[in-house]
């Protein structure tokens, strides 16, 4: 097997020096009635012309976002992604490696890390960030229980419309918890935190200062969540809040289905020390030359266990690292440009969906979704299952007749064209 | 922006090691690496002010390809030799996995497209559950978890949600769990808000019967506030706990339920199955066995299998078969479900890169993965025996522990043989891991090292404990390594004041 370098001959010779007969010895511990009989009931082994044949073939059976006009957002973005940036995460020496533990064979991963930490801070405004989460939606929750932990309250607000995804996470994490409430609308002296969404789940944009002054007034701390994370090129910086979290897979990373993606933290200096996650930081080595560690450890649970901030220690590592290197293309000019390709992108989609005959744009102002109501007593799951059969995916259902839509860079003129003209043919 | 500090560097770049600045201390104001379209000029319609600057660094492609490569250059990986770092399972990264994740019909597929358009993405996910069925023994699979300590998150809250379906959740209130636990154990068990009790096990490495009892009855004659234990097995040790089987018999008899540490179930895979030792739910890091790559801490992932009767409780979404479709369960359809962990179906580019190793590997590969695993970690305890402290007689399991009791008696700690094994080209094993002893080294191989390798890495072993024995042993491997591109790191300065951005001067 391709994989396995030992050859029996070798391992009937290892055996001898350990000085046992059979494998079995050493499994010695074991209870009898917990060994399979023979084999597990599952295929053998195949080469990787049988195996890429069977994934391939499985892969086939899926539309996707590279062959048809495509309209999907909420919470996971289609976007260009320059083929530089997989090859540089496709280096072993970042592919491969560990988490660095032993910092001086890891400097590579650890000042991508450091110029990661340094993209988020300053896309969000923030002081300071972590080296990533699991992606948004445990952000947000982890941000809910570092308020709670922070103001020592038991209450969290939900300040604007709350992608339904990161809500539900959201009530698990607090559900086992005692005492924990999540309620709508303004924070009050009991409240640990208000979380806004902005573009929030609508694609309704958001100011943060009516937030900001709740918060103060309650005593709250304001979390700001940002699952668009190429808004923040063309919407105000969020810098008002506490923490600001989100996904960052719009940048670099695929959409794969749902995962990995990349979930980011930011926060205020001040609350540092009650961060969830992995921190690096700049220090010096033995003949004083600059280098980075992972630090600031005795929040985290290899030191505190069970008094630790959070469990989290494998995080988006690799995510965190294509990110940072897509940013690095893409720099101040190109990022910008890119936010307000998304923009014109979504405005023409408005405008050509809004003539399309019993069709309404909700939205007075977006960034790159928003939502559209059809004709009365339309299902919206059926449209797009139409809409499926002509090779489009065409959004998202929402109740009542509603469809949140989204446009990229990497929609064309083209792929709007025939959106709107296919949606006029299935709402007929 | 400070300026270009390249040239700062002049002078101190050596054969192909280079220093590199960071992306922000290149000289800034020239293009993007990214070429748009023209932009329209069209009104902006979002009604608020456009956002000013961010202070992003400005690089061209050849620039930026030149940072990350030089950067790579600075990192240890298993590409480049033996990493035993134990607890970790670094083991050799297909690259047929990485090829069939980018596959197009996998990669650019959105998690909310309508199910009829992503058949293929939901057969992946329905095979991989069965394949982890089958390999634990344990029929209900959640794939959701994003992590190992995201999988025990899973797990601990389908303990907790089977609890409060019976109306158990006030009274049973304590997680038990070994000394010698992965530290993600504890800190899980709290943030379900469990009380943990910590059970002792630094005399035999393992836990016994009689420890276990007097935790269990600690504070109720019947166990009647147990909820349940969080044990590794193999324990971080590298030992199987003997008394699995009577352990976990009393426990379930308290009404407590049996979560087990699957970190380590590369040792076990294709061979034993977890269910038929007493296991209620564990997780499974697909990172560790199933040879997904770590890519310096992530993305991993942590699937969960339960017990039938756990089934119900467990996170969503799952996938079902109904004749030849499939689709995901979610909240509507399973009403005791403790809700959902993670946005989404969970790392599905990691579920793709486990399937194409499964099938890869096979029944029969799978098996001889932890028989190879398991063969070459007692080779290293066999050797090194005889320079370096045992605490726990053999045989071990996919690792095998060592301490530097030998070498503390001239004044060489583990850490210095951890940075020594640096300068001489290696991956250090986990160290001062578990707590339960002093100065521990925890070793796994894995099975896709050769006898030569492991050959070459004991002769190094047996190297350093005769240089630690000698003249200025101390001294020498005090001040390693000297070689890497860094030597050792000043952490104490960077946590006195963390600096954990790029500010300008």
């Amino acid at each position: 097997m391709r994989y396995l370098p030992q050859t029996a001959d070798a391992r009937q010779k290892m055996l001898d020096v350990i000085g046992v007969k059979t494998i079995d010895e050493l499994f010695c511990d074991i209870p009898k009635g917990a060994f399979i009989d023979g084999m597990a009931d599952l295929p053998a082994h195949k080469g990787e012309i049988e195996v890429e044949r069977e994934m391939a073939a499985m892969a086939g059976k899926n539309m996707d976002a590279s062959s048809v006009p495509f309209f999907l957002g909420g919470g996971v973005y289609n976007h260009h992604i320059p083929a530089s940036v997989d090859y540089i995460i496709q280096r072993s020496e970042f592919l491969t490696a560990y988490t660095p533990y032993q910092p001086e064979i890891a400097q590579g991963t650890l000042q991508a890390i450091f110029e990661y930490q340094t993209y988020i801070a300053r896309l969000t405004g923030q002081d300071v960030a972590n080296a990533s989460l699991y992606d948004g939606s445990t952000a947000c929750a982890e941000a809910a229980l570092m308020a709670m932990r922070i103001t020592k309250r038991k209450k969290v607000a939900i300040g604007s419309a709350l992608n339904p995804e990161y809500r539900k996470v959201l009530e698990t994490y607090l559900h086992n918890l005692d005492d924990r409430e999540i309620m709508e609308g303004e924070p009050d002296n009991e409240t640990a935190c208000l979380i806004v969404q902005s573009p929030d789940f609508f694609g309704n944009i958001h100011k943060y200062d009516k937030y900001r002054k709740l918060c103060d007034e309650a005593g709250a701390l304001l979390i700001v969540v940002i699952t668009e994370v190429v808004s923040l090129g063309l919407l105000p910086v969020p810098a008002m809040a506490d923490i600001v979290c989100g996904d960052g897979q719009s940048i670099s990373v695929p959409m794969s289905f749902g995962g990995p993606h990349l979930g980011f933290f930011a926060c205020k200096e001040k609350y540092i020390r009650q961060m969830p996650g992995r921190l690096c930081g700049m220090t010096e080595d033995a003949d004083g030359r600059r280098g980075f560690v992972l630090t600031l450890s005795t929040r985290e649970q290899h030191i505190r266990r069970d008094k630790a901030t959070s469990n989290i220690c494998t995080n988006q590592g690799l995510c965190a690292l294509s990110f940072a290197a897509h940013m690095s293309l893409l720099g101040e000019t190109g990022f910008k440009t890119l936010a307000r390709l998304n923009h014109e992108a979504a405005c023409k989609l408005a405008d050509s969906l809004e003539k399309v005959k019993g069709v309404r744009v909700v939205n007075e102002a977006f960034f790159n979704e928003f939502v559209v109501e059809l004709p009365d007593g339309t299902d919206a799951s059926i449209v797009l299952e139409d809409l499926v059969t002509c090779g489009i995916i065409g959004g998202l259902a929402l109740d009542e007749g509603r469809l949140l839509v989204t446009a990229t860079e990497l929609t064309t003129d083209n792929d709007i064209k025939i959106f709107a003209e296919t949606l006029a043919e299935v709402l007929k | 922006m400070s300026g270009d500090n390249r040239n700062e560097n002049t002078g101190k770049n050596k054969g192909l090691h280079y220093e590199e600045p960071l992306l922000w201390e290149y000289a800034q104001g020239g293009e993007s690496g990214v070429d748009w379209p023209e932009l329209q000029g069209l009104k902006v319609r979002t009604g608020v002010p456009e956002r000013e600057d961010i202070g992003l660094p400005q690089l061209s492609e050849p620039e930026v390809l030149r940072h990350y490569v030089r950067m790579s250059t600075w990192n240890y990986s298993i590409d480049h030799g033996f990493f035993p770092l134990g607890s970790c399972t670094m083991k050799h990264n297909p690259r047929l996995n990485e090829k069939t994740a980018r596959f197009p019909g996998f990669a650019y597929v959105h998690p909310l497209q309508p199910e009829s358009s992503v058949q293929g993405a939901l057969e992946v996910m329905y095979e991989l559950q069965s394949w982890l069925g089958e390999l634990t023994g344990l029929p209900g699979v959640c794939l959701t978890p994003s992590a190992g300590a995201h999988g025990e998150l899973a797990g601990m809250m389908t303990i907790r949600r089977a609890h409060e379906c019976r109306g158990q959740v006030e009274k049973r209130r304590v997680i038990l769990t070994p000394d010698s636990s992965h530290g993600t154990n504890p800190a899980t068990a709290v943030m379900c808000g469990f009380e943990v009790r910590s059970i002792p096990t630094k005399d035999t490495g393992r836990l016994t019967v009689e420890a276990f009892k007097d935790a269990l009855y600690k504070t109720d004659p019947q166990g009647a506030d147990i909820a349940g234990m969080m044990v590794t097995n193999p324990n971080t040790c590298g030992l199987f706990e003997r008394e699995i089987n009577e352990i976990a018999a009393l426990l379930h008899d308290a009404g407590g339920y049996f979560y087990c540490d699957g970190a380590n179930f590369n040792a076990l895979v294709g061979k034993v199955r977890p269910a038929d030792f007493g296991v209620d739910v564990m997780h499974v890091n697909l990172h560790k066995t199933f040879s997904t790559p770590h890519g310096g801490g992530g993305p991993g992932s942590g699937p969960i299998c339960c017990t039938e009767e756990l089934t119900q409780y467990m996170p969503v979404p799952v996938t079902v078969k109904d004749g030849d479709k499939y689709r995901l369960e979610t909240m509507e359809d399973r009403p005791d479900t403790l809700g959902a962990l993670k946005a989404f179906t969970g790392q599905f580019g990691i579920f793709v890169r486990t399937l194409t190793y499964m099938k890869s590997m096979g029944a029969d590969g799978l098996k001889q993965v932890a028989e190879d695993a398991v063969l070459n970690a007692n080779y290293l305890l066999s050797q090194l025996g005889e320079d370096y402290h045992v605490p726990f007689e053999g045989p071990c399991m996919h690792e095998c522990l060592l301490t530097d009791k030998a070498q503390k008696e001239f004044d060489v700690t583990t850490l210095d043989i951890a940075k020594t094994l640096i300068e001489r080209g290696y991956h250090p094993m986990t160290v001062y891991f578990p707590l339960v002893l002093h100065g521990t080294m925890l070793i796994e191989p894995t099975e896709t090292e050769s006898t030569s390798e492991l050959d070459a890495f004991i002769a190094t072993m047996k190297d350093i404990a005769v240089q630690a024995r000698g003249a200025d042993g101390h001294d020498i491997l005090h001040a390693m390594p000297h070689s890497s591109p860094r030597r050792r790191l000043d952490e104490v300065k960077a946590a006195r004041k963390p600096v954990l951005k790029y500010i300008e001067k």
